[in-house]
């Protein structure tokens, strides 16, 4: 897995260069991940408004299972207000008022039998800030499973506690502190932390607004290399300012501009071989 | 004359600002690179003059009266400062003083009047001086601050110093005036202790402060154990609280998470007004409806119920203590981060589930913080118990009963005829030194209790 991270980490570089297109497709082929894959969430026609502003205009995609799916674009373009509609975050702001279809495995998580609260535990979210609660490292994981009772006994609390720690590549740099504050670990290990606690709910979809951006770059090479990882179980969508990050860890990249999706494809193809030339200027204009 | 003063000073400052930062403004643009900007050479000329000439007035002023008063006392007839004592001296002066604004109770003799001529006559002499020195001392300052204009003139620091000066005077204003307060409840505390031992005061269980004014009953013993008092504030206290903060707490939450922003608009204001009504207003209440109230339902439910209980006392009291520990709890609730609240929610938590346990917890320790304000408040609290609690000290601890507090008593003790060398009057500066030390150990531990949750939560 490491390998793939590199070869494909080196792949994107090349890519972003502009040049090796078919190099790039053809690792990624290479990766065995070129089968056909379900589609996880279908998003059609979603508008979404702040007040008066027109936010996200009829955007319309797939996002496929077990697939990092990248949202690129300039600040202020909509894609993290896009990203917090399949989880139902914007119900939470008052002012917010979304239109359009999103389905969730066929079905519609806007629909008025929905319960957020429900889909939430399905489709889990990572902040652009890290945000551990102010309690221990365990209770902070915990949170979820006590909360929704995926645990009958301590036991098994333990175990989806160490299981989703070790999946977040947290688990040995913190064993033997389970019950120091989550909030005294640094930056990238209370991201971790966040992370295993989004996981230790069994999501299918994984949200990530921006996970690495209050991060050093150590901090976010351990990140970007989970993000690698965690494709294997979830469907990962990942919400991005450096082109670099899209192009290292995610196989779809969306690229949003003034609300608008403008292009949307593989990952390889909208950094070497962009179809609309906004999508060429922004990837050209700005790299890193 | 005192305006005409003030005026003065502030045209002189206004001129120094001004003209320092013209000149700096000259220097500018003769092409030197003065160390400070102009606005700053202009700052600090007009807080060169203004400071100065602002501490010659007060010092003028606190200094004029006494001085007046000692000329005209020199020139008292023989015979009369003869006869004076320091009361009657102080008498005279003020009878001279009401001469000579034109006030005459009765007839005067004719060296009085002579006096308040002559005291007439200083005054204006004195007020005239005044202005003058004051233009003549803002005039020199001006002079020379516009002299030190240069392009080497560190005027910005200077001017930082001068203003932080005044800063830590502002500050010294407020702590020693505290001090100045302790100092004097600690003195008259003393002259108490030596009347009436300490040991018999914090632990003696009878409280009558009335009887010991008679001569054959100063050495009366237990007369003056505030136990009485003190458990009656507390059995107050702690009913105000247990009305207070269930119901300011769960307000809190309520406006702070659940409530739609439309009943939060409406809801919020209204409780500023129950934090704005006057605490006499409240006695009212506690005397007129709730006491009465309490009354009718112990007859009802044959229970003996005092007129005055500490029960009505206390939960008119709680009801005041309501915004404030809303307000305070509030507060705490909304400077929880955002993002630990979506963190919750993004893990599919119910909003009641986020503030039960992400978002309580976290703004504790302002809630704790608040809430021993609260208790600061409810014991130092005077009218509502004035009017709705007892006068009389009895040591219980049942709510219906009557009881009083330790504010209660410091009014009964001040009001009437008071002596400053019985222990009657004197037992009120002892109360009111507990009251201090009781808020100040509140306080401090409140402080404790909110760094080490913090320490804890950050």
């Amino acid at each position: 897995m490491q390998d793939n991270a590199a070869t494909e980490a080196k792949t994107a570089d090349t890519a972003t260069g502009g040049s090796g297109a078919a190099r790039a497709r053809v690792t990624l082929g290479a990766a065995g991940r070129e089968t056909e894959r379900p589609v996880k969430i279908a998003a059609r026609n979603v508008n979404v408004w702040y007040g008066d502003t027109h936010a996200i205009k009829d955007v319309s995609i797939d996002i496929l299972d077990k697939t990092v799916t990248a949202f690129i674009g300039p600040s202020g373009c909509g894609k993290s207000t896009f990203l917090r509609c399949f989880n139902r975050m914007n119900d939470t702001i008052e002012t917010a008022r979304v239109k359009g279809e999103i389905r969730l495995d066929g079905e519609d998580i806007y629909a008025p039998e929905q319960d957020p609260v429900l889909l939430r535990a399905r489709v889990g979210m990572v902040f652009q800030k890290p945000n551990p609660f102010p309690k221990s490292i365990y209770d902070n994981v915990a949170y979820g499973p006590r909360i929704h009772g995926l645990a009958r006994n301590r036991a098994e609390l333990d175990e989806i506690v160490e299981t989703s720690l070790r999946r977040a590549a947290l688990w040995d740099e913190v064993k033997d502190r389970l019950d120091d504050m989550g909030t005294g670990l640094s930056g990238g290990q209370q991201q971790r932390l966040c992370i295993a606690r989004a996981i230790a709910t069994s999501p299918e979809v994984l949200l990530m607004d921006e996970p690495a951006s209050a991060l050093d770059p150590i901090a976010t090479a351990q990140i970007e290399e989970l993000i690698y990882e965690l494709r294997e179980q979830y469907s990962v969508v990942i919400v991005t300012h450096s082109m670099q990050q899209a192009a290292r860890v995610s196989e779809k990249t969306a690229f949003f501009h003034l609300g608008e999706l403008v292009e949307f494809g593989d990952t390889g193809q909208i950094f070497t071989n962009p179809r609309d030339p906004r999508t060429e200027s922004y990837i050209t204009g700005r790299i890193g | 004359m005192l305006a005409s003063a003030l005026v003065v000073i502030l045209i002189a400052s206004a001129l120094g600002y001004w003209w320092n930062r013209r000149a700096a403004q000259a220097l500018l643009e003769a092409g030197c690179h003065p160390h400070s900007t102009p606005r700053y050479h202009g700052l600090y000329a007009f807080l060169l003059v203004a400071v100065p000439s602002f501490l010659f007035l007060v010092f003028w002023l606190a200094f004029e009266g006494p001085i007046i008063d000692a000329v005209i006392l020199a020139q008292l007839p023989d015979e009369v400062a003869r006869q004076l004592d320091e009361n009657g001296r102080r008498l005279l002066l003020s009878e001279i003083d009401a001469l000579a604004v034109g006030r005459v109770f009765k007839e005067a003799e004719p060296w009085k009047h002579a006096l308040a001529a002559e005291r007439q006559r200083l005054e204006i002499l004195a007020d005239r001086a005044l202005l003058g020195l004051v233009t003549l001392l803002a005039g020199a300052i001006l002079l020379h601050a516009r002299r030190r204009v240069s392009a080497a003139f560190r005027a910005r620091q200077r001017a930082e110093r001068i203003v932080s000066g005044i800063m830590i005077a502002s500050a010294l204003v407020a702590i020693l005036t505290t001090l100045g307060i302790v100092a004097s409840l600690m003195a008259e505390a003393l002259r108490f202790f030596h009347k009436v031992p300490v040991a018999e005061f914090l632990f003696g269980l009878r409280w009558e402060p009335q009887i010991a004014i008679r001569a054959d009953q100063v050495a009366g013993q237990g007369a003056f154990g505030w136990i009485p008092v003190l458990v009656g504030t507390l059995l107050i206290t702690v009913i105000a609280l247990v009305v207070a903060v269930p119901v300011g707490l769960l307000s809190a939450i309520y406006l702070n998470e659940f409530a739609s922003p439309r009943f939060r608009r409406l809801a919020k204001p209204v409780l500023e007004i129950l934090a704005g009504v006057p605490t006499i207003v409240y006695g009212f209440f506690a005397v007129l409806t709730v006491a009465p109230a309490l009354r009718a339902a112990g007859v009802a439910l044959g229970i003996p119920v005092s007129p005055n209980t500490a029960l009505a006392a206390g939960s008119v009291m709680g009801i005041m203590l309501i915004p404030f520990i809303s307000s305070f709890a509030d507060d705490a609730l909304s400077a929880v981060p955002r993002t630990l609240r979506d963190g919750s929610l993004a893990l599919g938590a119910t909003r009641g589930e986020t503030m039960l346990k992400v978002l309580f917890p976290s703004a504790i320790p302002g809630i704790v913080g608040g809430v021993l304000l609260a208790v600061s408040r409810a014991i130092g609290e005077t009218m509502i118990v004035v009017m709705a609690a007892g006068i009389i000290a009895k040591l219980t601890f049942n709510p219906l009963d009557s009881v009083t507090t330790v504010t209660v008593q410091i009014v009964t003790l001040l009001i009437g005829d008071t002596e400053f060398d019985n222990p009657k009057t004197l037992a009120a500066f002892a109360l009111g030194l507990m009251l201090f030390l009781i808020t100040l150990g509140i306080n401090v531990v409140a402080l404790k209790v909110v760094r080490r949750y913090r320490e804890l939560y950050d």
